[in-house]
């Protein structure tokens, strides 16, 4: 029992210390929320890693743009630190194109230039490529060298996730084709597995909101589109046209066909649209209830020390979640993209 | 909102590394991965299979070597009960060639003795006669000599003579 308690104490005081370092470090600027939410989870030209006292510690990114009057330039994103302007180049403040790299023409003219910045999310994408080619690849050398056993420990585990999806989602929604759609559904789920748990990771190599960004899943999406309407059979496109309904509903106004061929661009918008919300709000929720902490920080040490204590207990909850929604989502837009190619690949 | 337009730099490049990841894998990884789990399922429900006919087969063998047990406990009891007849019947055989053989000794004794009991008869008779003629002759001489005698003689002789027979 003693011990118990001695632990607890323990625990107790260090969030005490932890609650003091945050008061005095808080009290100093008024925060807006919006600004410091937003900006973790866009993209940006700098990977921003913490601020030690005035000193901000991020890693400057590769810029690459393509200037309207004078071709490609590349530099370090550092050079556009704080606003400045570099070869006519700058990061804009405000305006349509608030926090993008925008060209001042010799005109006075602001536009935007061709960008293929290597930003925050490019360097995290390329990671998680990177992380995801060789656990697989890893995964599949171990099966070459121990041909007929079962792996144990992490290669284990990823055979039992393959094996589920493989088995209860791929076989069973797709159909009889399901081999040669199977590496791409696998990818699929392991691409937005692996990007959705290191989005969660607050720190360095983590924290690129990557499936919560509209880009990403747009092409994922395209993805499953194209996988889906590409291969698809003779019945399925009939279905789409001539559906089988009451002949009004098709003849003279063609009610049901629209109704279809609307839905074969609805069902990967919705794909898009699901994956990128859901991260996008677990990320959101989380960094609004971490600022919840820098809010109260004005309002007296009490309401400040109670509102850190509900912030860290909700901030664990919705962590827990988001490791939930992480598997989910990857599971669901894997099931989806299974079924409606399984749909597409129907014989009469 | 800059939240809902895609970015064309990070379009490109994810464009561009996924479709790379998913070429690579889709050719190195998963198939790799899949084939090797689907080979030792295989494996595994062959070797099930083989070992659930081994046992099959185990089990039959049991039933054959317990049939073949109880086939020998059956021929062998056969065979001894034929044993058994066999030995009666031989007994019987012999106790009857005994018999016989006792029945022919005893018919052979029997006939033996009635020869010699016949033989036996011949010599007397013929000893009698012998006597008789030697009797007759004596008599025939004494009485030449006196009657008194005589028939002492002949008393005595037929004395003698029935004291040899017996």
């Amino acid at each position: 029992m003693n011990r118990i308690n001695y632990k607890h104490f323990k625990w107790l005081l260090s969030i005490c210390l932890l609650l003091v370092s945050f008061q005095l470090r808080a009290a100093e600027e008024e925060l807006n929320v919006q600004e410091v939410v937003f900006s973790h989870i866009q993209d940006a030209y700098t990977w921003h890693i913490t601020e030690w006292g005035d000193h901000e510690i991020s890693i400057p990114l590769p810029v690459i743009v393509k200037s309207q009057e004078n071709g490609w330039h590349v530099f370090l994103s550092s050079r556009l630190h704080e606003g400045e302007n570099y070869q006519g180049f700058s990061i804009a403040q405000e305006g349509d194109y608030a926090g993008k790299i925008v060209e001042t023409l010799s005109s006075g003219e602001v536009v935007r230039p061709l960008d293929f910045s290597m930003t925050k999310n490019v360097c995290g994408l390329l990671l998680s490529c990177t992380l995801l080619s060789i656990l697989i690849l890893k995964t599949a050398q171990w099966y070459k060298k121990h041909p007929g056993k079962a792996p144990g420990g992490f290669f284990g585990l990823i055979e039992m996730v393959i094996t589920y999806i493989y088995e209860d989602v791929i076989k069973k929604n797709v159909g009889e084709s399901y081999r040669f759609f199977s590496p791409y559904l696998l990818t699929v789920f392991f691409f937005i597995l692996i990007n959705n748990l290191l989005g969660i990771i607050p720190i360095f190599p983590g924290g690129a909101n990557l499936t919560g960004n509209i880009t990403i899943t747009m092409v994922l999406a395209v993805c499953t589109f194209i996988a889906v309407n590409v291969f698809g059979t003779k019945a399925y496109w009939k279905d789409i046209f001539w559906p089988n309904t009451p002949i009004y509903l098709k003849c003279p106004l063609p009610i049901m066909p629209f109704v279809e061929f609307f839905g074969v661009f609805t069902k990967p918008f919705a794909l898009m649209i699901r994956l990128f919300a859901n991260i996008m709000a677990g990320h959101t929720i989380i960094l609004a209830l971490t600022c919840l902490i820098f809010i109260t920080a004005s309002m007296g040490v009490i309401i400040n020390y109670s509102m850190t204590v509900v912030s860290v207990v909700f901030c664990i909850f919705m962590n827990c979640l988001e490791l939930f929604v992480a598997c989910l989502q990857a599971y669901i837009f894997t099931l989806l993209s299974a079924s409606y190619i399984g749909m597409a690949r129907i014989k009469d | 909102m800059s939240l809902l337009t895609p970015d064309s730099g990070l379009l490109f490049w994810m464009i561009l590394s996924f479709g790379i990841v998913l070429i690579i894998l889709s050719k190195y990884g998963f198939p790799v991965i899949v084939k090797a789990i689907e080979d030792r399922k295989a494996f595994i429900e062959e070797s099930l299979n083989t070992a659930r006919q081994a046992n099959e087969q185990l089990a039959n063998i049991k039933e054959e070597g317990e049939r073949i047990i109880s086939e020998a406990k059956e021929k062998q009891n056969a065979i001894l009960k034929e044993a058994l007849k066999e030995k009666e019947h031989i007994i019987e055989e012999a106790h009857q060639k005994a018999a016989a053989e006792t029945h022919r000794q005893m018919e052979e004794a029997t006939r033996q003795i009635r020869e010699e009991k016949e033989k036996a008869i011949r010599e007397v008779r013929k000893e009698i006669t012998d006597l008789s003629i030697a009797i007759a002759e004596k008599v025939m001489k004494e009485k030449i000599n006196r009657d008194n005698s005589q028939e002492e003689i002949i008393n005595k002789l037929l004395d003698e003579m029935s004291f040899n027979k017996s």
